[in-house]
């Protein structure tokens, strides 16, 4: 039986509860109870509810079901908050480089425990298969949810329940009924009846014998509204995955050094960078700092060039220069979809050594100075006429070998040692030098050359991440949608009124989804100014 | 509500719930693959122009007809420095056969690298990486990393790690030109 | 300067116009049976008094606001004090918006002392205004704390009114599961009571004891020392691997486990050891003098109000509080979050608890409209649900670190 006849003479789709055109109960058991049928949903039938022989209809009923919606809810809040007991691998507050890093440090900061967590892949918690799949599934129950419940909704929505049958009246939450003077005017009542609540801002409906006014249903779409929004929210977050909208990259460039971020066509330059810090007087209160001072503010001054030779990497850039400017905390430079964020800084690194060459057999004549840069030497520099110096060895950051010899432990100059050769082309005289920590090995006792040490260069190294993120306007998109929905729904109410007149009684019955209370005060509102010898009556539902 | 609608209906929700799929498997595809474009055995290995130690630019394209073994290194690196040898020995070997070897140094200035060379008498290219922009396309991890190239260009085998004469030998049966 | 004294003074007003208008409110509510009394008369009167002096305590606040605002070069929202001190603003502020719907005096009786203890609790942070770091230096940090604020200010109101309608409606002849779950919930009031006292009390007497653990920190000056911790309140707890340099009132009764990460978690757990002791005295002593359990000594003033009129109210409150929240807490936050960081979303701890925050109360409205949980199972949910907003303010800081513990806590 696909369809089910009302006494009114309208023909219902099975599953219906309050018939779509009089509002009388239909189905038998649940007139007999004593319960009306909720009005949630209008009484329509839900398409979900009504055929469940095949698989499919089966997996569409279940995500369907706002009961299974709540289950993911909750499963996603429980594991959510698991997540949050220790931290995640990307919060790890020491550098862990290998993933046997990464087990060592949950189980010696966390004990059994930390173990347990990063054995059952805690750490990483958030991008794990099961957890992205309950996102997935959340957004399913979200869409189809939505689909199940809109089409009937509307159906029931745009033709507005005007005329309805008395048991529906007396259903409603808030009813009345009164005994008219048999002189009294009916339809002069139903028309006074709807000045008073055009008044108050409902639209009328009328018929011959009854008015319906309501107020306010287009808050009846906010639910969905919001879902809408919350599905292209979860589209946006899908759709970082596709190749080349999402990029998430960490350059650190030295002041002066100009480097390629990796994956785009792009070079970035440090010019300077600085770190400020509040003063004295701009404080509004003096406070105990112990000699430290807060910092204000962290910039670095960048050039960002585009590099013409950008198709083969690594190849010798021909570079344009495309924006100039300062990067500071929360102002990243923007170019096209790029964003580059000042992240991290390393300061008052080593960046060159100074030297001045001296004479030591004659009383240490200053002979000439010179600079050591510890990321790009030179080879050979003349520091005085006829005399060179030349580089034999560079050790960046100097440890002893295993095999005794010097060697370095990483490319970065963090302990450098350099092995020089002064040449004197007009003496003849060629001497062997080496510098290390601060001081200056000569290789002979004797020797005639020697070095002093001066302030060496110093250079801060600005962290910088850049960032392609193409899915955020669809993400912020989203979010604005779903705050319409959520105000809709929630800051406006869908409010009716039925009078209707029925022999020589008058019946008066009001629904809203929400704040029964302000609806109550118009019903009172109306029932004084009618003068209706109506005692409003207002059920509990448990 | 005819049959033609029921099974209207049917296919909707196939044609809804199979997009979801899509969604679901999208979702856990991306959240495995983490890195789509890293070098994979198999795969064209990435085409990049470096700078050569006391040399013009060399790109790797160029060498396409050869067979590439492309080793990144670095002086700080003591198992870099015990395969040089190795990698040197079966450079002379092969290198009339369509070898060439490459070495990678990622990120060190030539004075630093030019002794090094010297001191282990490396006689293949030497090329200078010194942003390290090469060394992340390859997703360059622990090193010494080696990269066997056929000659059409694709990766056929990427080892991590010290390499000795024999194990270069059997793989260079891979990738040297028939 | 000046008006940074200015501020201090007027929210020193502001809270004692709070503290005298709780009395009233309790007053109005538990007098109404007072001998020779007109219920209703009284009710209405005293309640008038006490809703007009939370008005002006909230004009005082205002001005506390503005005063510190302008005096300190940005919205008071930026350490634990301020934002402590602004929460119990919005929380009156959203006791004042659903007052002028409702006109319901005696919501006030729980909403004024929850803004006392909220107030009371801010006071305990160091109070100076301190010039903004680089990260927080950005208008997003006044638009997503204050709109945050402000919704879960009203989700408070949700969580009174919730809270009156269970001492309202659960039987108090027997006891039950409700009733147990209730004194549980008073209790953790009682704790939070508890804390404040301590630590008001504590910190006015020359007693701290320090410690000094085994790690380095540079200092200030840039030299490697060993990290000190100060205790205010006696040590029950030592931080894990420490030796005292400065000994206290009383000695420590054991050490922290190592995994308390940062050098003031142990402290921290200290703190609330202290304030769950206090608030276990508390509710024991309160229970002696009454006889009874709390619930059934609170509930006879509430006899008067409808049981329907409170779940509503509670439900409105969270209606309105949670796209409010929603905007401030997580749109906001994730706009800002990405200006700052080139990340919307990075699960930050504190990011996942407003999360979870969030679905708790989008599974409350799903349970409430689609599956009929009104009355009761609401009114729990309105409390669990401002349980874990308090987790995220206060047990998130204490005990994760993550990218917001900037405020201190």
């Amino acid at each position: 039986m696909d369809q089910r006849k009302c006494e009114c003479g309208h023909t219902n789709p099975v599953g219906t509860l309050l018939c779509e055109s009089c509002g009388k109960p239909l189905d038998v058991e649940v007139f007999e109870q004593t319960q009306f049928p909720d009005m949630r949903y209008e009484g329509m039938a839900r398409r979900s509810q009504t055929y469940s022989k095949k698989w499919i209809d089966r997996i569409w009923n279940a995500f369907s079901s706002v009961k299974i919606a709540i289950g993911i809810i909750i499963v996603i809040l429980v594991a959510s908050a698991v997540g949050t007991v220790f931290p995640q691998q990307q919060y790890i507050p020491v550098p862990v480089p290998t993933e046997a890093d990464v087990a060592r440090f949950y189980t010696e900061t966390y004990g059994t425990l930390g173990t347990v967590y990063y054995e059952l892949g805690f750490h990483n918690l958030y991008s794990s298969w099961w957890f992205v799949t309950l996102l997935v599934l959340l957004g399913t129950s979200l869409v189809i949810c939505s689909l199940d419940r809109v089409v009937p909704l509307y159906k029931a929505l745009s033709k507005p329940r005007l005329n309805q049958h008395k048991s529906f009246l007396k259903g409603q939450k808030l009813f009345g009924e009164g005994e008219l003077a048999p002189e009294a005017d009916q339809a002069e009542l139903l028309d006074r009846a709807a000045v008073a609540l055009k008044k108050k801002g409902y639209r009328i409906f009328r018929a011959e014998r009854a008015i319906m006014a309501e107020k306010g249903r287009f808050s009846r779409w906010g639910p969905y509204v919001n879902h809408i929004g919350l599905i292209l929210f979860l589209i946006g977050v899908l759709m970082r995955n596709i190749p080349g909208f999402y990029l998430d990259e960490y350059v650190w460039v030295r002041e002066g050094q100009t480097v390629a971020i990796p994956s785009t066509p792009y070079y970035i330059k440090s010019e300077n960078y600085e770190t400020t810090y509040w003063s004295e007087e701009e404080m509004p209160e003096k406070l105990e700092l112990n000699g430290g001072a807060i910092p204000k503010n962290f910039q670095t001054d960048a050039v960002l060039y585009l590099n013409k030779n950008a198709d083969v990497p690594g190849k010798k850039p021909e570079l344009v220069e495309v924006q100039k400017g300062p990067i500071v905390v929360n102002h990243p430079m923007i170019e096209g979809d790029i964003a580059i964020y000042q992240s991290g800084v390393q300061e008052m690194q080593l960046g060159a050594l100074n030297f001045v060459l001296v004479d030591a057999k004659n009383g240490n004549k200053e002979l000439g100075a010179f600079k050591f840069d510890l990321y790009n030497p030179e080879a050979e520099q003349e520091v005085a006429a006829g005399i060179k110096v030349r580089v034999l060895d560079y050790f960046p950051d100097f440890i002893m070998g295993s095999d005794g010899k010097p060697a370095t432990k990483t490319n970065l100059p963090k302990n450098p040692m350099v092995a020089l050769e002064i040449v004197d082309g007009t003496a003849q005289v060629s001497e062997k030098l080496v510098y290390l920590q601060g001081s200056v090995l000569t290789q002979k006792e004797d020797a005639r050359f020697n070095l002093t040490f001066q302030k060496p260069d110093l250079v801060d190294i600005s962290g910088l991440n850049v960032r392609i993120d193409k899915a955020v306007p669809l993400i912020y998109f989203g979010s604005f949608i779903f705050m319409i929905g959520v105000v809709m729904g929630f800051f406006w109410q869908h409010r009716r009124i039925w009078v209707q007149t029925q022999d020589e009684t008058v019946l008066l019955a009001a629904h809203t989804n929400k704040n029964w209370f302000g609806l109550r005060r118009e019903v009172d509102g109306l029932v004084d100014q009618l003068q209706l010898p109506v005692t409003i009556e207002e059920k509990t539902k448990a | 509500m005819g049959i033609m609608n029921k099974s209207n209906r049917t296919y909707v929700r196939i044609a809804v719930l199979g997009l979801l799929l899509v969604a679901l498997v999208f979702a856990l595809y991306s959240s495995f693959v983490k890195d789509p474009d890293a070098v994979k055995v198999g795969r064209a290995a990435p085409n990049f122009s470096l700078e050569q130690l006391n040399g013009p630019e060399l790109a790797l394209d160029d060498l396409k007809g050869k067979g590439v073994v492309l080793n990144f290194w670095g002086t700080w690196c003591e198992p870099c420095k015990k395969e040089m040898p190795a990698l040197q020995e079966q450079y002379n070997k092969f290198k009339d056969k369509g070898l060439v070897v490459l070495g990678v140094n990622i990120g060190e200035s030539p004075v630093a690298v030019e002794p090094f060379v010297k001191q282990f008498g490396v006689e293949f290219p030497i090329l200078l990486d010194r942003q390290s922009q090469i060394t992340k396309l390859y997703r360059i991890g622990p090193i010494p990393t080696t990269f066997f190239i056929a000659p059409d260009g694709e990766v056929k085998e990427i080892f991590i790690g010290q390499l000795n004469e024999a194990m270069i030998a059997d793989k260079l049966s891979k990738i040297l030109p028939k | 300067m000046q008006l940074i004294q200015l501020s201090d003074w007027l929210l020193d007003i502001a809270f004692l116009l709070y503290v005298i208008s709780s009395v009233l409110f309790v007053v109005a509510m538990t007098g109404k049976n007072w001998a020779g009394r007109d219920p209703k008369q009284h009710e209405e009167r005293y309640g008038r008094i006490a809703y007009w002096l939370a008005v002006i305590g909230f004009l005082a606040q205002t001005g506390y606001v503005i005063a510190r605002w302008i005096g300190g070069g940005h919205s008071p929202t930026s350490n634990m004090f301020e934002f402590m001190a602004f929460l119990d603003y919005c929380i009156i502020l959203a006791y004042l918006i659903i007052y002028r719907i409702y006109k319901l005096t005696v919501i006030g009786a729980f909403v004024l002392p929850l803004g006392v203890i909220m107030l009371a609790y801010s006071y305990v942070f160091p109070k100076e205004v301190t010039p903004l770091i680089p990260s927080l230096r950005s208008y997003w940090l006044h638009i997503h704390v204050t709109t945050a604020a402000l919704g879960e200010g009203i989700l408070a109101v949700g969580f009174a009114a919730g809270l009156m309608y269970l001492i309202r409606t659960v039987p108090q002849h027997i006891s039950t599961r409700s009733t147990k779950w209730l004194e549980g919930v008073l209790a953790v009031v009682l704790m939070l009571v508890g804390f404040i006292l301590m630590e008001s009390t504590f910190s006015r007497m020359d007693q701290k004891t320090v410690f000094e653990m085994n790690k380095e920190q540079m200092n200030a000056i840039g030299q490697m020392e060993k990290v000190r911790v100060e205790y205010t309140m006696p040590a029950i707890v030592a931080p894990a691997d420490s030796k005292i340099v400065q000994a206290g009132p009383m000695n420590p009764w054991f050490e922290a486990p190592t995994w308390m990460e940062g050098k003031d978690a142990a402290r921290k757990m200290n703190t609330m050891l202290w304030s769950v002791l206090t608030g276990v005295i508390l509710y024991g002593g309160l229970r002696l003098i009454f006889r009874k359990r709390l619930g059934a000594v609170i509930q006879p003033s509430l006899e008067g109000i409808e049981p329907d009129l409170l779940d509503e109210i509670s439900y409105r409150a969270i209606s309105i509080g949670y796209p409010v929240f929603t905007l401030g807490a997580l749109i906001f936050a994730m706009i800002w979050a990405e200006e700052a960081w080139g990340r919307f979303w990075g699960w930050d701890p504190k990011e996942v608890w407003a999360l979870i925050v969030w679905l708790f109360y989008s599974a409350y409205l799903h349970l409430r409209l689609s599956r009929g949980w009104i009355g009761a199972k609401s009114a729990w949910m309105s409390v669990i649900g401002f349980v874990i907003i308090l987790i995220t303010l206060v047990v998130v800081n204490l005990v994760i670190a993550g990218l917001h513990s900037y405020a201190g806590v």
